[in-house]
Order: structure tokens, then sequence, then C-alpha cells
């Protein structure tokens, strides 16, 4: 079975996250900020990571370049999913190593589309 | 409604687009038909089908067809004609024009994500960098749609379900909430209106037809009728790419399926590539 870690401060939307992602087939773990998503890697590498941007502690694209530079930090898919929708936080969300982006507010269809677009489903 | 309003929605589908709608289906019909009734200005469905009785406004009567027919589409759908398209099927077609002009058609093109993803794979690919004619045609029966397509924007939703985020970045700019196609990959297509159950001989011949996820709504004679039309507006080994589940086996008039599957058709059984 596929991993992906949901790292959002939102309840609400690691719930719906987990809910769609279960729905897709993928065994789901939370994090709520950077820092915990971190431990979760070292322990274990997901295969995909659903990102929120704004978060206390450590934004998702600090995040995202300590992941990168971790031993096997490479090898997750990484999904930004945002309410940050302009090309700026994209293209940086992109050079610090995101496969994908996605937009809030987002639905299944824009989920399962998106994981496709990375090869996981 | 009455049975006999929901049967004359029905016969006009039927007459006007060839679409087949089952009258017992109410609620859809209506749901359908609700914003065209609000933008015209009436107060009720039945309203609208008694102006249409009374009048024989043309024009509304093609509204109504138009706003009956389902309308989904989707960047790179379904992807693999996509990737099929820019791995196998332009590369054979390269090969095989020399420096003819390569022509393709999205038939039934809705609000033209079909056409564009084309458009896009082209590009990625730099099909045409020798100096080759591209020419991509999108066409629809619905006039909204055409004229949405040409203006090339999109919802945030839109662009989230199929487009990969690096063509975002590359070809979208973002104005006012929505996202806007430039205009380098925009000029690649031209729209015009076609409707398939018509003559559709003045649209020329193509080297590549995507028909996809319209045929389905035809009945079987009719689906045979406009699949012929299509057969023959593809040049010798031109391909025809249908929706997934869309098999035209029985129906095809000179296609013949490539590599066993049941979506690309090509045009001259006798040259048939196996993978
Ligand atoms: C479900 S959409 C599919 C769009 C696109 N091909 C795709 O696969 O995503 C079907 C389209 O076919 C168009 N259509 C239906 N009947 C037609 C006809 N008789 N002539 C031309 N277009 C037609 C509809 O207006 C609609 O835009």
């Amino acid at each position: 079975m596929k991993t992906c870690l949901v790292v959002d401060d939102s309840v609400a939307i690691r719930k719906v996250a987990r809910m769609i992602l279960e729905n897709l087939g993928f065994h789901v773990t939370e994090a709520s900020d950077g820092h915990e998503a971190i431990a979760w890697c070292r322990a274990s590498m997901p295969d995909a990571i659903l990102l929120d941007w704004n978060m206390p502690l450590m934004s998702g694209i600090d995040f995202l370049r300590q992941l990168r530079a971790e031993p096997q930090g490479g090898a997750p898919k990484v999904l930004f999913c945002t309410v940050e929708n302009d090309l700026f936080h994209i293209n940086e969300a992109l050079k610090a190593g995101a496969d994908e982006y996605i937009m809030k507010p987002f639905d299944g269809d824009v989920i399962s589309a998106k994981f496709a677009e990375v090869g996981l489903i | 409604m009455t049975p006999d309003d929901l049967s004359l929605i029905c016969r006009i589908v039927r007459a006007r687009a060839g679409y087949v709608i089952d009258q017992a289906k109410a609620a859809m019909i209506e749901n359908r038909l609700g914003p065209l009734v609000r933008r015209e200005g009436f107060n009720s469905l039945s309203d609208l089908v008694t102006a249409i009785k009374t009048k024989r406004d043309e024009r509304l009567v093609w509204a109504l067809a138009d706003a009956m027919l389902p309308k989904d589409t989707a960047f790179f759908r379904d992807r693999t004609p996509f990737s099929q398209f820019r791995d196998v099927i332009l590369p054979d077609l390269e090969q095989r024009l020399g420096t003819q002009p390569l022509r393709i058609w999205s038939a039934g093109c809705a609000t033209g994500e079909e056409a564009y993803s084309l458009a896009l794979a082209l590009d990625e690919a730099r099909a045409g960098r020798g100096g080759r004619a591209i020419e991509i045609v999108g066409s629809d029966l619905s006039d909204r749609c055409i004229e949405r397509a040409a203006a090339g924007i999109f919802s945030q939703m839109e662009v989230q379900k199929g487009l990969p985020i690096r063509y975002l970045v590359r070809h979208f700019d973002r104005q006012d909430e929505a996202w806007h196609l430039s205009a380098s990959i925009r000029q690649k297509v031209q729209w015009s209106r076609v409707n398939l159950i018509s003559e559709i001989s003045t649209v020329g011949q193509f080297d590549v037809i995507f028909c996809r996820y319209v045929l389905g709504g035809f009945d079987d004679l009719m689906r045979k009728q406009v699949l012929s039309q299509l057969a023959g507006a593809l040049n010798d080994n031109g391909y025809l790419i249908v929706g997934r589940d869309e098999a035209v086996l029985d129906q095809a008039v000179g296609l013949s399926p490539v590599w066993g599957s049941s979506d690309v058709y090509r045009r001259d059984p006798a040259l048939r590539i196996v993978a």
C-alpha cells in the first residue's frame, strides 16, 4: 500500500484530505507542522507528501528544503496544497523541489488528477 | 413539464444535434435547461417551450439543443491518449509526412481543453521546429463553447484537473481569479462551429482526429454515419482517437484499431502498426 503524509495545521483540511486519499488507496499519516513532518519522514519516508504552505513553527517551503537535503529525502513525491495561488509561490515551490502544486480549494477530482500526474495512481 | 413539452425538447435535441435524450429523465432535462431559462428571461421552462412553439425562433431552438448537450471535459483527459499522441503518433506522422503540413482536429471540443492539450503537447515535443506547418482545428456545435474556447480563460478548478503544473507555469497567467492561456498557444488553434451530423467536408482533411466523448450520445445509425464522415476526413494512415469505452469496431467504416486498442483507429488497415 502506498503511503501519504498529510502536513497541514488545519484539522479540518487533514480530515478531508485523509478521506480522499484513503479512497484512492493510500495509507495516510498526519502532521500539523514542518517539524513534526520531518520527524515522521526520518522514521519512515512516505511515497507522497501533501504539504500546506503557511504553518506555525516551520512553513511548508522550509520543510521541503530540509526534506530534500535529508538522506532519501529526494524520494517522496511532494505536492503542495495551499491557498497561495500566484505564479511566484508556485515557482518557489518548484525550485525547492515540489513535484506538483494544488491550489485550495480542492476536491477529490483535483487530488486524484494531481496524484496521477506524479505517477502514484 | 408536460410529457408533450418533454417530448418536444427531446425531438429538438435529436434533430439538431443527433443526441438521444431519455424523455423520462425530466429532472435532468430541467436541470440542464435551468441556466438557459434564466439567461433568456423566462419565468419557467414551460414558458421557454411555449415561446419555442409559438415563435419558432431558430436562435432559441439552437440554444436549447446546445444547453442539453453534456460539455464535461478536462485538459489531457485520461492522459494516455495524449502521451500516445506525443510519443507514437506524432513521430510516425512526422516521418511519413515529409515536409507536408500536419493537420489535427478536435471534433466536439467543448470549451477547448482537448485542442489546447494537443497544442501544448506539440509545443513540448517541439514539433514543427523544422519548419513544418501544423494546424489544429477545434470545433463544436455549441457557439457558447467555441467562444469560451477561443478566449482561453479557465477557472482555478479547470486548470487543476489534468494540466501538469509545469504547463501552468510556462503558458498561463493569473488575472482576477482566472488563468489566461498565453497568446502563443492560443494562436495555434483555429476554432469553428461544426455540426458533426451535417456535411463536414468543409473542414478539410486531417492526419489526426480526436473525437472523444462525443459519439456516445448518438444512436447506432447516427454514430455510424458520423464515423464514416470522420473516416472520410482522415488522410490515408491518419488516426482517429475516440473516448475510452467508445469502441467503434462494428461501426467503423474503413477504420481499424491499432495496438489492439479500443480507442485508437487507423484509416488504412493494410498499414496497421503493431506495438
Ligand atoms: C462531453 S464533451 C467532450 C469534450 C472533449 N472532446 C473531451 O473529450 O473532453 C462533448 C462535446 O460534443 C459536442 N457535440 C455534441 N453533439 C455534437 C454534434 N452533433 N456536432 C458537434 N459537436 C457536438 C458537445 O457540444 C460537447 O461540447
